[in-house]
């Protein structure tokens, strides 16, 4: 008896490793075998990836897609944080899925790895928003379908603040005179928020790249010289009055917001669900440098595997079933944010909400999706937060610009 | 934190009254012929034999549908060995070890030899794939649409002998062609609404063949006219045509990309990137074997110079001051919880190793939090509302790492060295006694030697754990607070691995490496093997002493 524990055991265990190296082996093939094999059914089969937040909407039009043609649409989902990294690992093996949803500043990485393809809108591409289709265009081609597109403004509790402050200055006077305990909410964080705060930079005239005529991003820096010089010597002032404070994460500042304790915040509309029952307008946001305030804008698009043995497949679903106004307005009511189909948008613009997050989009510009920008990110942030915290404006800003530089030199 | 280390307390040498190995031998000799003759375990065993081998078969089978062939002859390997080791009665001690080997073969070896190859090569962003793969995406990349061409209405069709080619509609009109046969007028072709129903002298595919043959749908180029310039009728999706020209050809034979607006030849080069004579790149590379290339670059760049030692030194002393703190505490609880005085010692034993249960990047989240400089819950409640920096000022930032790592450590020096104490024979412990020696001095000359023989491998594994710690180091502070004279984004509680994660772009600061990424990792590996060697020499002259 004794005996037999003990080779149950062994044999247990050995079943157990060979599991895990098959495993380690297999669980790639085993997801993708289901294409190959229905691809001989008569509607073939299509794998997209979507994270949590949009898989109901995509699920939705892939239902639509799977009456209309007999494809069969299968949804895996996935983090939002992994589908970059594991789409431009699997992407090359042959196990990356047909489509996945994703952000346009991945463009520059994806397409120099050469694992997006490049779609064809045709006339389509004129009934989305200009700004949707600049993010997802490199080197003159589209390679995404877009269906959201998310930017800051400034949110204004109307009880506090019945009217929209004009500048920055008037912002922190009626903040004040609200009596409120801070006058106005930017999220900074030890290790400082770029996004968020640069609005502000650019109503300095400090963008980050210079960019082209037709909207796109060059690799040469513009945020240094004497704009930038500027913007930092505000940011120094600004910490020096206590008005932006290192302490203050998002997490705080919603919080914060949502107890009164503050007529404005500049946030994005990820935020509104915590702030229910306040009576809210949204507005531009006010320029600190006496130049427009013009925020990033994200947009969330899907990309089509440049190695897809579906291709004919997953074209036809973006391009004939997710452009339309109702999958783009059902990804709309998923995700709060505004869709990149001009006709969806008119239709959700009815919420006031919506069209004032929309209004402010209209007039930013997208962030740049060049590689050089991850140098730029990891310098960018915590300089403001040291300037915040009192170290020499110029100096540091100065400083920051050489680097980053110098990281993109070197890259 | 130590919780991935093996916990289990590694044996004092043999124990003193193990039995003679002959005498060993000759137990299971008289085992044996017992054995064989238990049918019930022959049953169990081939039930489960049968099971791996099913499972071997499943993964051999899914493994050639794919086409991998190396799982496939690996999971081969493995059943025929695993069979041979379960049925063969020569391999007794193969029973026990085989799946620890297999284990190690998959998880261990493996990884380290594909880290090895990784690091040969130039593996990274822009070089993700093979040369095939870059080309195809370099030729996709640049077809562009002739501009002011209008999408066509389009249906896949067939000619008598099998090409396929488009029917589209144009002005009003139905036009057909193939890939050898430019668009020409069809007469009589039928056209309900956008769809073409009927192209007379063609087949038209109905969807489900479309979808079968989706590839050459997609790679199907026809011609508009005799003139190139009007460029081809391409579709995407089986319903709309647009034509194409494209802006680089590939010529097969001499293996260079052409430009076809510029004329420009560009040529493949040694680091896998298609280059023009005047030294300019297109912009998707493949991986290339670049040699030592990786082991050079990681030392060439300047701006890391600086910044390298300070976190080498750091690293070093983060390493062995987790050890030694960890250890000391760890002993000092064993100690005063190993005196049978002490009552309640279950009780307390088992709170002590509460952080041992937490998960480490838990911990250090949470501790991040308890830490943070305005609202965590150091500074304002116990400290009433002091700001300080535990995790922004260089010096406390440190200091905090350590201090978070001594709560998630202890636990563990704390089990080894209970056990290691409770395996010190009481008769050396008062042979010393007799000799008249201190208490101080019977723990400096009798117990340290003992536990230090016990736990010397143990605390050596620690030091190498620790010395890779890059949880803890990522979630507490995340290398911050950053160097404000260094010109990298580095910082004072970086450790090497950390600094490998930056300098590789692994965290999006740049371009990933994953070729450098993969030689820094066999940099540091170096370093922690000679520690570790240097270490095991002197931890067995202290075995050779007692």
């Amino acid at each position: 008896m004794r005996r037999s524990i003990t080779l149950t055991a062994v044999a247990l265990s050995a079943a157990l490793t060979l599991a895990a190296c098959g495993g380690d082996g297999t669980e790639e093939p085993a997801e993708s075998e289901a294409p190959e094999t229905t691809a001989a059914t008569d509607g073939g089969s299509i794998t997209v990836w979507v994270d949590e937040t949009r898989q109901a909407a995509v699920e939705a039009a892939a239902a639509d897609y799977e009456a209309a043609t007999g494809t069969t649409v299968e949804i895996v989902l996935k983090n939002f944080e992994d589908i970059r990294a594991d789409f431009n690992a699997q992407v090359p093996t042959g196990e990356g899925p047909d489509i996945t949803v994703g952000a346009h500043d991945w463009l520059g990485e994806l397409t120099a790895n050469g694992v997006v393809a490049p779609i064809e809108l045709g006339d389509k591409a004129s009934e989305f928003e200009q700004v949707a289709l600049d993010a997802f265009t490199y080197d003159g081609q589209i390679y995404g379908l877009p269906y959201a597109v998310e930017n800051i403004a400034l949110i204004r509790n109307t009880a506090l603040a019945p009217q929209a402050p004009a500048t920055w200055d008037e912002a922190v006077a009626m903040g004040q005179a609200a009596g409120t305990q801070f006058p106005i909410l930017l999220q900074v964080g030890e290790t400082g928020d770029p996004y968020t705060a640069y609005p502000l930079q650019t109503s300095f005239g400090a963008p980050v790249f210079v960019q082209n005529d037709d909207g796109s991003y060059t690799a040469e820096l513009a945020l240094g010289g004497a704009p930038g010089e500027a913007f930092a010597t505000w940011l120094a002032a600004q910490g020096a009055a206590g008005t932006l404070d290192t302490a203050v994460t998002y997490d705080i500042a919603v919080e914060a917001f949502k107890n009164g304790q503050s007529p404005f915040i500049i946030g994005g509309p990820w935020m509104l669900g915590s702030f229910e029952g306040l009576d809210l307008a949204i507005d531009p946001i006010p320029s600190a440098g006496g130049q427009p305030a013009q925020p990033f804008v994200g947009v969330q698009g899907f990309y089509v595997n440049a190695q897809s043995e579906n291709a004919l497949l997953a074209n036809d679903f973006l391009v004939n079933y997710m452009a339309t106004e109702e999958a783009q307005l059902a990804l709309y009511e998923a995700g709060d944010r505004p869709p990149a189909l001009i006709a969806a948008a008119d239709a959700a613009s009815s919420d006031p909400i919506t069209a004032g997050f929309r209004a402010v989009g209209a007039e930013a510009v997208p962030m740049p999706s060049i590689p050089e920008m991850g140098a730029v990110w990891e310098f960018w942030g915590v300089t403001e937060a040291n300037i915040l915290n009192g170290a020499d404006p110029v100096a540091t800003w100065d400083k920051m610009a050489t680097d980053i530089q110098g990281a993109l030199d070197a890259a | 934190m130590s919780t991935s280390q093996p916990t289990s307390v590694v044996s004092t040498s043999a124990p003193p009254g193990g039995a003679p190995p002959g005498q060993a031998r000759g137990a299971r000799r008289l085992r044996e012929p017992h054995a064989a003759g238990s049918t019930r375990g022959l049953i169990v065993k081939i039930a489960l034999m049968a099971l791996v081998n099913a499972f071997g078969a499943y993964v051999v089978l899914a493994a050639w549908a794919e086409g991998s062939f190396g799982i496939l002859w690996s999971m081969v390997a493995l059943v025929v060995v695993a069979d041979y080791v379960y049925f063969s009665r020569r391999s007794l001690p193969m029973k026990y070890i085989l799946p620890g080997l297999v284990f190690l073969l998959v998880y261990q070896i493996y990884v380290v030899l594909y880290t090895g190859y990784v690091a040969f090569t130039n593996y990274g962003d822009g070089h993700n794939s093979t040369k095939e793969d870059a080309i195809s995406a370099l030729l996709a990349q640049n077809e562009r649409r002739v501009e002011g061409s209008a999408g066509l209405p389009l249906a896949v069709i067939q000619d008598g002998d099998g090409n396929l080619g488009f029917a589209v509609v144009r002005d009003g009109e139905v036009l057909a062609g193939t890939a050898e046969q430019p668009l020409e007028p069809v007469d009589g072709a039928v056209v309900e609404g956008s769809a073409i129903t009927d192209v007379p002298g063609w087949t038209l595919l109905p969807r489900a063949e479309i979808l079968a043959r989706q590839a050459d749908v997609t790679t199907l180029r026809v011609p508009v006219s005799d003139d190139p310039e009007a460029g081809s009728v391409r579709t995407q999706d089986a319903r709309t045509g647009y034509s194409y020209r494209p802006s680089l050809e590939y010529d097969a034979a001499a293996d260079t990309m052409t430009d076809l607006t510029t004329g420009t030849v560009y040529r493949p080069n040694a680091e896998g990137l298609f280059e023009a004579e005047d030294g300019s790149t297109l912009g998707v590379g493949w991986r290339v074997a670049v040699g030592l290339d990786n082991f050079s670059t990681a030392f060439a760049d300047d701006r890391y110079a600086g910044p390298f030692v300070r976190i080498l030194a750091w690293t070093f002393a983060f390493a062995l001051l987790s050890v030694v703190t960890t250890f000391l505490l760890g002993l000092f609880l064993a100690m005063v919880f190993n005196d049978p005085r002490m009552r309640g010692r279950k009780i307390y034993r088992t709170l002590m190793i509460l952080p041992y249960a937490i998960p480490g990047f838990l911990a250090a989240l949470l501790w991040s939090g308890l830490l943070n400089r305005r609202f965590g819950f150091i500074n304002e409640v116990l400290l009433g509302g002091a700001e300080i920096g535990w995790l922004t000022d260089p010096w406390l930032a440190k200091l905090s790492v350590l201090g978070v790592n001594l709560w998630l450590g202890f636990p563990y020096m704390f089990l080894i060295t209970t056990g290691a104490l409770q395996a010190i024979p009481h008769d050396l412990l008062e042979a010393a006694k007799v000799d008249g020696a201190s208490r101080f001095r019977t723990w400096r000359s009798v117990v340290m030697p003992l536990l230090l023989v016990a736990t010397g491998p143990l605390l050596i594994s620690s030091f190498a754990f620790n010395f890779n710690n890059f949880t803890l180091i990522y979630m507490l502070t995340n290398g911050g607070p950053r160097f404000t004279d260094a010109s990298v984004p580095l910082g004072h509680t970086d450790i090497l691995i950390s600094m490998v994660y930056n300098v590789s772009g692994i965290d999006g600061s740049a371009p990933k490496n994953y070729g450098l990424a993969s030689a820094l990792s066999i940099v540091i590996f170096v370093i922690v093997a000679t520690v570790s060697a240097l270490a095991f020499r002197q931890t067995r002259k202290l075995e050779e002493m007692s």
